[in-house]
């Protein structure tokens, strides 16, 4: 009977703080008169892929900055990893250093070479590392983004624009973070860069444990990846699911979006690829 | 922060050892653990992981590094941890991040070589681009259709009419300036009637352009260098020249002549500007009347005095200009290069302003200008 209790006690807290990566309920947003997001709502499961798509301009970009905390939301509470990040008492930064953010253009500081931006978050969160280490660190870092040796010493003007994407996931991937929010991760890559860059996605999701928060317009990897998308329109998320559950809804902006020409082409290559392995 | 990362030792009966690990192997937990793990000798024949609690890659990679040193295997990990270890130990390629450290003597020479070169080089480079500029010049003299003449009264506007502000308040409060340490020299010989000298000559030859052009080198060009260099890093030049328009004619064109064109009249006025302030300290500290002030201007400063500031100007401003697109063209890679470049710009321009200044001075005596 204790035993149960205890178990059902487990239970209960894995529900309430395991579940989720990061809880938005009531979020609004507005420029002036401009109302971005009135009462948006979304949970992100941990250790799921959640893509986020949407027309330009319906606040995909200012949600994660909401999240991070890089925008001031007018009302509602962002929760991540049950700490309330916009409640300044209750978030210490501490939370900053479980995410980590892969910018649309990489952001990476173009002063500093690849290593050096990838010790970065490292020096900032622990000052007394290792020299030894933190070179070590930053090395092992680069590689699983994928990218050659040499361009840890390379300065980001130095990369191809694929190159850079690595680099910025490498630094977002400094701290060891549970949680990754990458925007517009394949956006200017060639489809090849585009689809290994999907897989590298998936493959460092799977090793360690990631939970990510992705924002694209590339409907091959919402197909890919994502286990779960959400469809901002109409200043709120309007439907979270796979992709065959928002395609069962009758929302003509989530019909047009995946029954477009480039929606179904997507279908057709992820069913070639099914039918072929 | 959870349990703290730390281990211990067994000693095998053969010598060999088994490291054990405890605690969450994580980046916030290891503390001075690598160091300690570091300082392990002899042989580790195993290291055990099966009392690790959390494991992220930096504990992972810590486990791998143990293991690649002393040749040991990892045991007792869970599918979760050999996955890690796994991935970071495919990571594991020998790179190097840091060069080597120069030594000191070779360092410096090296140093000052490259120093004298790029003094070298950008003198020719400045030349070059001036050549280029005349010739941009003259192909807009044949093709009179190409010259952008919005871009020259945009570059007038922001040179000339939004300085006035800054260069008249610094040229009166300069009038003040030396009407007021003049005026306190002269007394003691009881000749402060010759402030009004001092004032209309030393205005109207020297500071009056020379305070002129330092203002228009670091307002203007400081933004020119920034403004192109800008440009440069975002391809808009490159785009410019595959549309087929010369960025010389089209961007720094301009703004030299904007320099050429604003100098002398923004000198002139600032020579005013100043006399007005030193008439001002005259009248209020001195007692001379401002129309015997002017007329004793018109007495003792001599016509070619203006004339000396008037010539010196266009060739300031074209310098000044001249550098500051130099400069912001030359900008390639980072944003560190727009600043370094447009420092450069403008300590270039003021250098060269007052270099020539000097050599101004001396060619007007010897002409008899004196």
């Amino acid at each position: 009977m204790n035993d149960k209790t205890a178990k059902l006690q487990d239970v209960k807290e894995l529900v309430e703080h395991a579940d989720y990566a990061v809880r938005i309920s009531g979020l609004r947003n507005a420029f002036g008169d401009q109302v971005i997001h009135d009462n948006l709502s979304l949970d992100v499961h941990k250790g799921e892929i959640l893509g986020v798509v949407g027309g330009s301009g319906t606040g995909k970009s200012v949600m994660m900055r909401s999240i991070i905390g890089l925008q001031k939301p007018e009302a509602g509470t962002i929760e991540v990893f049950g700490t309330q990040v916009l409640d300044e008492e209750d978030s210490d930064g501490s939370v900053r250093s479980r995410w980590g953010i892969l910018f649309q253009g990489g952001a990476l500081f173009s002063t500093l070479t690849v290593a050096e931006n990838v010790q970065v978050p490292l020096k900032e969160f622990y000052p007394r590392m290792d020299p030894q280490l933190l070179d070590e660190i930053a090395l092992y870092k680069i590689a699983l983004s994928g990218l050659p040796p040499e361009a840890a010493a390379k300065y980001p003007s130095e990369l191809s624009g694929g190159m850079r994407k690595r680099a910025g996931l490498a630094r977002a991937l400094a701290l060891d973070p549970d949680l990754l929010f990458l925007d517009e991760p394949t956006a200017g890559l060639d489809p090849i860069g585009a689809a290994a860059f999907d897989e590298l996605t998936k493959k460092l999701q799977q090793t360690l444990g990631l939970t990510v928060f992705l924002i694209t317009h590339d409907l091959d990897t919402l197909y890919e990846i994502c286990d779960r998308v959400a469809v901002l329109a109409d200043k709120q998320v309007i439907a979270v699911g796979t992709i065959e559950e928002l395609l069962a809804t009758d929302h003509p902006w989530i019909q047009q979006y995946f029954n477009g020409p480039r929606g179904r082409a997507a279908i057709a290559s992820q069913k070639a690829r099914e039918t072929r392995g | 922060m959870g349990n703290a990362a730390d281990f211990t030792i067994d000693a095998q009966d053969d010598g060999a050892q088994i490291v054990r690990l405890w605690g969450d192997l994580d980046i916030s937990d290891i503390d001075d653990l690598p160091q300690r793990l570091d300082a392990i000798d002899g042989p580790v024949a195993e290291i055990d992981v099966s009392a690790v609690e959390k494991m992220d890659t930096v504990g992972a990679w810590l486990c791998h590094r143990l293991a690649r040193d002393h040749g040991a295997d990892i045991t007792g990990g869970d599918e979760d941890q050999n996955r890690l270890i796994e991935a970071v130990s495919n990571a594991d390629n020998g790179g190097k991040i840091r060069k080597k450290r120069p030594i000191p003597p070779i360092y410096a020479m090296q140093k000052t070589g490259e120093a004298v070169l790029l003094a070298l080089t950008s003198f020719v480079g400045m030349i070059s681009f001036f050549g280029g500029l005349v010739r941009s010049f003259f192909a807009v003299l044949l093709h009179p259709g190409r010259f952008r003449f919005k871009a020259l009264v945009r570059q007038f506007e922001l040179v000339g009419i939004s300085s006035l502000g800054i260069i008249g308040l610094m040229s009166f409060l300069i009038g003040i300036v030396i009407a007021q340490q003049g005026s306190v020299q002269l007394r003691q010989f009881g000749a402060e009637v010759y402030t009004i000298n001092l004032i209309g000559r030393l205005t109207l030859r020297e500071l009056g352009v020379l305070m002129t052009a330092i203002m228009v080198a670091g307002r203007s060009g400081s933004a020119f260098a920034a403004q192109l260099g800008t440009m440069k890093l975002t391809e808009e030049v490159d785009a410019m020249r595959t549309i087929g328009v010369s960025p010389m004619e089209a961007l720094v064109l301009p703004r030299v002549l904007a320099g050429i064109f604003m100098m002398p009249l923004l000198g002139f006025y600032a020579c005013v500007l100043a006399m007005i302030g030193g008439g001002l300290l005259c009248w209020v500290a001195l007692d001379i009347p401002p129309a015997t002030y002017v007329q004793r201007i018109r007495e003792v400063v001599p016509m070619y005095d203006v004339w000396v500031g008037l010539i010196k100007a266009p060739v300031f401003g074209a310098i000044i200009a001249l550098s500051g697109c130099y400069q912001g063209m030359q900008v390639r890679g980072n944003a560190e290069e727009v600043g370094l470049r447009t420092t450069a710009a403008v300590v270039q321009a003021i250098f060269m302003v007052i270099v020539l200044d000097a050599f101004f001075a001396v060619f007007f005596t010897w002409v008899g200008w004196a």
